[in-house]
């Protein structure tokens, strides 16, 4: 649990940190950490899979695509950058503290749920078995996304 | 604090309302457009630590990182459309302050 507590911090500290960077790059390379810290957070709950995924995906692809948006538009005017830098420096992190503290002095009662007793362990047999509608949803969601891609560039080659 | 299991699924949850929290006042506070996608996937970050937390306190790990799966195709997706229509609202605008979209006609 003590490590666990540590990559808990670290991730809540690397969310604080991407969004009070007034630097786009920086905030993009900030959520890449977040991502990795969430990643062995993963590994530590016995989910190494997804973890992978957070990893390769979000850590990954995500952050390219971030960076590769931030290259192609310029660096905000004074007008578009968040006004009362300093203010949010403060406010932000008593916030974050403030929410955090009322769970742990609220002493909810919550009762987990009682596992069922035969819980299937392989993620393989939950994907192909138990949610196949799941997967229908994911590749139609990927197809939506090529094709919106394809023709938000379609149009900007037109005005071209 | 209540004891045992349900008090380090307290401690989590504490930790994932923390991100979620940073995520929305992001969202709320900033006028550009890519910032607010930052914001978008901080909210997504803590959804997954939530998930993929109920899955480990509930015995069901598979069906954690089977929900996480399909989270992150949509979260990629998501992202990938939306930072296209930000670089074409940028060339259109050559700005990315929200204030700036204002002409709904193209």
């Amino acid at each position: 649990m003590t490590l666990n507590l540590g990559l808990l911090i670290l991730f809540v500290v690397g969310a604080v940190v991407t969004v009070l960077v007034s630097n786009l790059l920086y905030s993009a390379i900030g959520l890449a950490l977040t991502s990795v810290v969430l990643t062995l957070i993963m590994f530590q709950l016995q989910a190494p899979l997804a973890g992978v995924f957070e990893l390769s995906v979000c850590a990954g692809l995500i952050t390219a695509v971030f960076i590769s948006a931030i290259s192609l538009t310029r660096p905000g005017t004074s007008d578009e950058r968040e006004p009362r830098a300093a203010a949010r420096i403060v406010v932000l992190p008593l916030l974050v503290v403030a929410v955090g503290s009322i769970f742990f002095l609220a002493n909810l009662a919550y009762r987990l749920p009682t596992p069922p007793a035969a819980t299937v362990t392989e993620v393989r047999e939950v994907l192909w078995s138990a949610r196949q509608f799941d997967l229908l949803g994911i590749v139609l969601i990927i197809l939506t996304g090529v094709f919106g891609v394809a023709i938000l560039f379609k149009e900007r080659i037109n005005r071209d | 604090m209540t004891s045992g299991l349900s008090s380090e699924f307290l401690i989590f949850l504490a930790f994932a309302s923390m991100v979620f929290v940073a995520a929305v006042y992001c969202i709320l506070t900033t006028r550009n457009l890519i910032r607010i996608l930052i914001g978008v996937e901080l909210l997504t970050k803590a959804v997954t630590l939530l998930i993929i937390v109920g899955g480990f306190f509930s015995v069901r790990p598979a069906l954690a990182q089977s929900l996480v799966i399909a989270l992150i195709v949509v979260e990629v997706v998501v992202i990938a459309v939306a930072a296209g229509l930000v670089i074409g609202i940028y060339r259109h605008n050559d700005s990315l302050d929200v204030r700036n979209i204002k002409n709904l006609k193209g």
